[in-house]
């Protein structure tokens, strides 16, 4: 159930904040009377007039008879009394309580309030900063654009470098090749030279050949023991 | 102001009754009359930062007064005196 003896939002700023409490309540002369009542009769009847008309009017009743007095008056009398001692004793005591009370629940709603203002304020400082780190963009972008550019330049000249090993190594190829073939062909015409040559001699070149060495031999060992 | 906008409290004795006349006297109206009354009770002596024994003994003392009147035929028979 709303409590609706205060009326809230019931005009077009429903969302502005609510203006605080007063600070102190209608004056109340002896807890019971506002002071209207005795500002109302000031002007006629001075300061003693609501008083004389207190006591005529309670000196009427009882003399009327319209109070009576019987047992809930003696009542009435008891409980007063402790009700007024009670809380001329324990009244400020019991305000300073209650003040305090409140003061907490403020200082803990400002607190929030406070620490709710704090955040936003370093929001708005990182916001900021974050704008003048975009300024910087421009040199972040060239830096990468240089980045790029030059693994781009890197990697062609690896490229070039791959396709110009491979064209070298198919050339190398070639030419060993042709190397191979020609020594090949050139080991080949040796032997088969070799062989018919071996072959071209006969037994009795053969026995020539030999007869003529030793001859050699002889006269080269005469001119050879002749030289020692 | 008007005199059918005005408080209670600032109608004259001699306009009470034309004030009177002015009001609207119907469910909804007294019904919304008391409303504003007990509002405007509260927030004038109970709604306030520092409030005393005044607020909730002047709603005590006024409903003394109306039991004792409810009571008052009953009361009138436990008389002392019976010709004043």
């Amino acid at each position: 159930v709303l409590h609706t003896t205060r009326p809230l939002h019931t005009t077009q700023q429903g969302l502005a904040p609510l203006p605080p409490l007063p600070e102190k309540g209608g004056e109340v002369r002896h807890g019971l009377i506002p002071e209207e009542f005795f500002q109302f009769l000031y002007p006629k009847t001075g300061v003693t007039g609501p008083y004389m008309l207190g006591t005529g009017l309670l000196l009427y009743f009882l003399s009327k008879e319209i109070y009576v007095i019987n047992h809930e008056t003696v009542a009435a009398a008891c409980i007063l009394t402790v009700i007024i001692y009670g809380i001329k004793k324990f009244g400020p005591e019991v305000a300073a309580f209650a003040d305090k009370l409140n003061e907490e629940k403020m200082s803990g709603a400002l607190a929030m309030k406070n620490e709710a203002i704090q955040a936003l304020q370093t929001a708005i400082e990182k916001e900021k900063k974050e704008q003048w780190r975009v300024e910087g963009h421009s040199y972040l972008f060239d830096a990468k654009r240089n980045n790029i550019a030059m693994l781009l330049e890197t990697n062609y000249r690896e490229r070039l470098l791959m396709v110009y090993n491979e064209v070298k190594k198919r050339l190398d190829y070639q030419v060993a090749m042709q190397n191979l073939r020609r020594q090949k062909e050139q080991d080949h015409m040796i032997q088969w030279v070799e062989k018919n040559v071996v072959q071209s001699i006969t037994p009795q070149q053969q026995q020539d050949s030999i007869a003529k060495c030793i001859l050699d031999l002889k006269a080269l060992s005469k001119s050879a023991q002749a030289a020692v | 102001g008007p005199l059918s906008e005005r408080p209670l409290m600032e109608v004259r004795l001699g306009e009470l009754h034309t004030w009177i006349s002015t009001c609207h006297v119907s469910p909804q109206g007294l019904l919304g009359a008391v409303q504003k009354a007990w509002s405007s009770y509260c927030d004038k002596y109970i709604h306030v930062r520092r409030g005393g024994p005044s607020g909730i003994s002047m709603l005590l003392a006024g409903y003394c007064l109306l039991s004792y009147g409810w009571n008052y035929q009953h009361l009138r028979r436990h008389r002392w005196r019976k010709y004043h």
